[in-house]
């Protein structure tokens, strides 16, 4: 329902103004804030909503379920 | 696009497809509801039916926030902006949702109110920064993925002292709604619309975690996958679904455990829980009134409220009688199954809201899916 | 003291002047307006002439009397200029657009313009320029115009209205309602960089994208296409609305569908990027050098050869087919193997939350 997309985070900058982040998605790049997150590096991927930065992807879980998609025989994934 | 592509396989979709296949039992029907407007989008833009068992059938649920936003609550918005002359902020979803007097947001610019598509709501503040001789209400529609972003900007609000800057709030609840399905009479005592299963919403969860699903699964002995956004995640979602129901589990299992995490995005949560509580009660179009299902702002930042700043009363206004958009819903009836769907409720005339958000039931139908009804 | 020349007029201050009331009064105002400023760059022979209309030739082709074709745009763009153009330019192509995919060859153009009050000349000199070298680039001149002022508030910096003339060659006939079932869709490029270039620049919408417009001329491209003597059945190029708009238009004029295959429709990585941030469909969006083509499949391969060897055609595809369809629908083959209409928008499109 909510229309959100994972971005890279390209650049960073701590502010008066608030934590700020240039995010790029296949060469479209995009100031966004980063207020609902702690903790942000360069390189990291994020959930991005509505001008925010909502959540991490974790890239080890993105491989994880990717790798579950094409495998023969699995067990359940953990809540 | 990394993270994007590689969930949009074709290749490995039919290995998912096949899986599916063989894990539903002949003999038994499987009905899972997707509560999620971002699901019914993905699932009729990409033709996922197409690639399910004939007895594998998705039931579409209410989680569009455009789509449960009573005529009531638009029409405050409209008069905000037609009789009290301020600057209207909203999300571009909102602008061609009919409410009354042959009235839409979009309407109502033409006739003169001025209105203002925003796609965050750090440009709403701006609007409010560049015009400080005029009042600026942000329009604050959506579920828990979009209400920290709003609770944030009536702290920044507050910070600034923008004293022009108020929010009209429209905030709604997942776990709520999914109740109210679970209690419905269709699905609790006729079972006239049998539910085996919930797909739980991408990014809702990764703001409020898994946990909340989980007196769903207990309480009403239906199991909860939570999926990303892709066709990919969509149907593995489904793959897990069905095995849960052939093996009796009823569990949350996350399948988009690459950001969604059992506690979610607590500082958001804390954000938003310094900012808003519970309304006792919000009407929904389809579900009606339902208790403790939304948020109003607190007093603490009640200068910020624009109910309390324009004195506001809600006043409900009843749906068009062809309408069957709470049926849709509620899982109660297809698009297909409306009276004035096609005919004279189209994208271009709609008559009720699940025409005119694209991730609306009606709208998704008859934008991708119309064809099959056909022959 | 010097001599002050006679009839001596101070010249137009292109540099820091705005358009005011006067320059669209009719006046002398409006006529130093045209002399130092339009006529300055679109200036030719016709123009010349200065009465209240053109004189032209008889329409002729090969010495035969031939068909005429006219085609008026109005351009109301915001912002005025964007990556890879502006307004000028842009009325010059469209417009020019409007009569090739008709298998004319455009003629001469007609441009009429409505300046706000408080438009600073600079500007207007640049979109002139850049309409005159559109002009040129396409071998159409403008042979006639119009300029009015209207109020500040009222306008917004500038409206151009062009209207272009071209001849139609004996036995062509393109249109909408000659498609048949078996024909061949073809596209002369990716599609949805123009409306993207636009949408990158609205203040609203900030994001930092490499994306240009695409706005060009294409008849030089369809005079290639036609001389390769395929039967082609319709041209149209896909402005407002995109893809899909074109070709549902085209579904119900020739009261057939179609099926198109997703992996074949070229979009740019950097706009379907775009368009994901924006919750909008490439298929939707304008394009302003882009034609579709519906032909005779037999002579697919050879169109599409000819669209490739020139430089607006270099990524030309075959994207579907035309097929027996009582519904008329425009079907799209996603790269799931599942099948999805491509509809037409009610109204624009609009970003969106959810």
């Amino acid at each position: 329902m909510c229309l959100a997309l994972p971005v890279k985070v390209v650049e960073i900058d701590t502010g008066t103004a608030g934590d700020w982040a240039v995010v790029d998605l296949g060469g479209v790049k995009k100031e966004v804030s980063l207020a609902l997150l702690d903790d942000v590096q360069v390189g990291d991927y994020v959930i991005l909503h509505v001008g925010y930065a909502l959540s991490k992807l974790d890239p080890e879980e993105a491989a994880k379920t990717l790798a579950l998609f094409s495998a023969m025989n699995e067990s359940q994934l953990p809540a | 696009m990394k993270y994007i592509d590689e969930f949009r396989d074709g290749e490995v979709a039919k290995t998912i497809a096949g899986k599916i296949a063989a894990s539903v039992e002949a003999a038994r029907r499987y009905s899972f509801m997707e509560f999620c407007g971002g699901h019914t989008h993905a699932i009729s833009r990409y033709g996922l039916s197409d690639l399910l068992p004939p007895n594998v059938r998705m039931v579409h649920g209410p989680g569009c926030p455009v789509c449960v936003l009573p005529i009531g609550r638009i029409d405050m918005a409209i008069a905000l902006a037609l009789e009290r002359g301020v600057i209207l902020c909203t999300y571009g979803d909102t602008l061609r949702v009919p409410a009354s007097d042959g009235l839409s947001l979009m309407k109502a610019k033409a006739g003169g109110g001025d209105i203002r598509m925003v796609y965050s709501t750090l440009d709403a503040l701006q609007v409010a920064r560049d015009n400080p001789q005029r009042e600026v209400v942000f329009f604050a529609i959506g579920f828990e993925t979009t209400t920290p972003p709003t609770a944030l900007a009536i702290q920044q609000a507050q910070q600034e002292q923008l004293s022009n800057f108020s929010v009209l709030c429209c905030h709604v609840l997942t776990p709520a709604a999914i109740s109210q399905i679970l209690e419905s009479p269709e699905v609790r005592q006729w079972g006239t619309v049998p539910i085996d299963g919930f797909i739980g919403p991408a990014h809702v969860s990764t703001v409020i975690g898994s946990r909340p699903y989980e007196f769903f699964a207990e309480e009403y002995r239906k199991p909860v996958v939570i999926a990303g956004f892709e066709p990919l995640d969509v149907m593995q979602a489904i793959l897990m679904l069905v095995r849960q129901v052939n093996e009796g589990r009823a569990e949350v299992e996350n399948e988009f455990s690459r950001a969604v995490t059992r506690e979610g995005n607590l500082k958001a949560q804390d954000r938003v829980a310094e900012v808003f509580e519970l309304r006792a009660e919000f009407e929904w179009r389809g579900l009606s009134v339902v208790p403790y299902s939304a948020l109003k702002i607190r007093e603490k930042y009640g200068a910020f409220d624009a109910e309390r700043r324009f004195h506001l009363t809600y006043q409900p206004v009843p749906d068009n009688k062809a309408c069957e958009c709470g049926a849709i819903l509620r899982g109660v009836k297809r698009p297909q199954d409306c009276k004035i769907f096609g005919t004279v409720c189209t994208p271009e005339n709609p008559i009720g809201s699940c025409m005119v958000s694209s991730e609306g039931a009606c709208a998704a139908h008859y934008s991708y899916g119309r064809y099959k009804d056909m022959n | 003291m010097a001599d002050v020349k006679r009839g001596y007029v101070r010249p137009l201050d292109l540099k820091h002047g705005r358009v005011d009331l006067t320059h669209g009064s009719g006046g002398r105002a409006m006529v130093q307006l045209i002399s130092e400023l339009f006529a300055r760059h679109l200036g030719n022979d016709y123009l010349g002439q200065g009465n209240d209309g053109a004189v032209l030739p008889a329409p002729m082709l090969d010495g035969k009397p031939a068909r005429l074709v006219m085609s008026t745009d109005s351009h109301v763009v915001s912002p005025l200029f964007f990556p890879g153009g502006d307004i000028g330019c842009l009325s010059v192509h469209g417009t020019v657009n409007d009569v090739a995919v008709m298998g004319a060859t455009p003629l001469y153009l007609a441009a009429a313009f409505i300046l706000e009050e408080g438009f600073a000349l600079s500007d207007l000199a640049r979109l002139v320029d850049s309409m005159a070298q559109a002009a040129r680039a396409a071998g159409v001149p403008v042979v006639t115009g119009d300029t009015k002022v209207v109020e500040r508030g009222k306008g917004d910096g500038v409206f151009i209205t062009t209207t272009a003339v071209g001849v139609l060659p004996e036995g062509l006939e393109l249109g909408g309602s000659r498609a048949r079932p078996g024909d061949a869709v073809l596209v002369s490029g990716s599609i949805g960089d123009h409306g993207v270039a636009i949408m990158s620049q609205r203040e609203n919408l900030s994001f930092d994208a490499p994306i240009v417009s695409d706005t060009a001329a294409l008849n030089g491209l369809v005079a290639a296409m036609l001389a390769t003597g395929a039967d082609i059945r319709c041209l149209r190029d896909p402005t407002r609305g995109g893809l899909a708009a074109a070709l549902n238009e085209i579904a119900g004029q020739s009261g057939v569908g179609m099926m198109l295959q997703e992996n074949a429709i070229p979009v740019k990585p950097v706009v379907a990027a775009a368009c994901e941030l924006l919750g909008l469909d490439p298929l939707n969006v304008a394009n302003e050098g882009k034609l579709i083509a519906i032909c005779a499949s037999a002579n697919a391969s050879a169109l599409l050869a000819a669209m490739r060897a020139h430089p607006l055609g270099v990524d030309a595809a075959l994207i579907g087919e035309v097929m027996a369809d009582t519904h008329h629908f425009v079907q799209l083959s996603t790269a799931f193997g599942g099948r999805r209409i491509v509809d037409w928008l009610a109204g624009d499109q609009l970003p969106r939350i959810c």
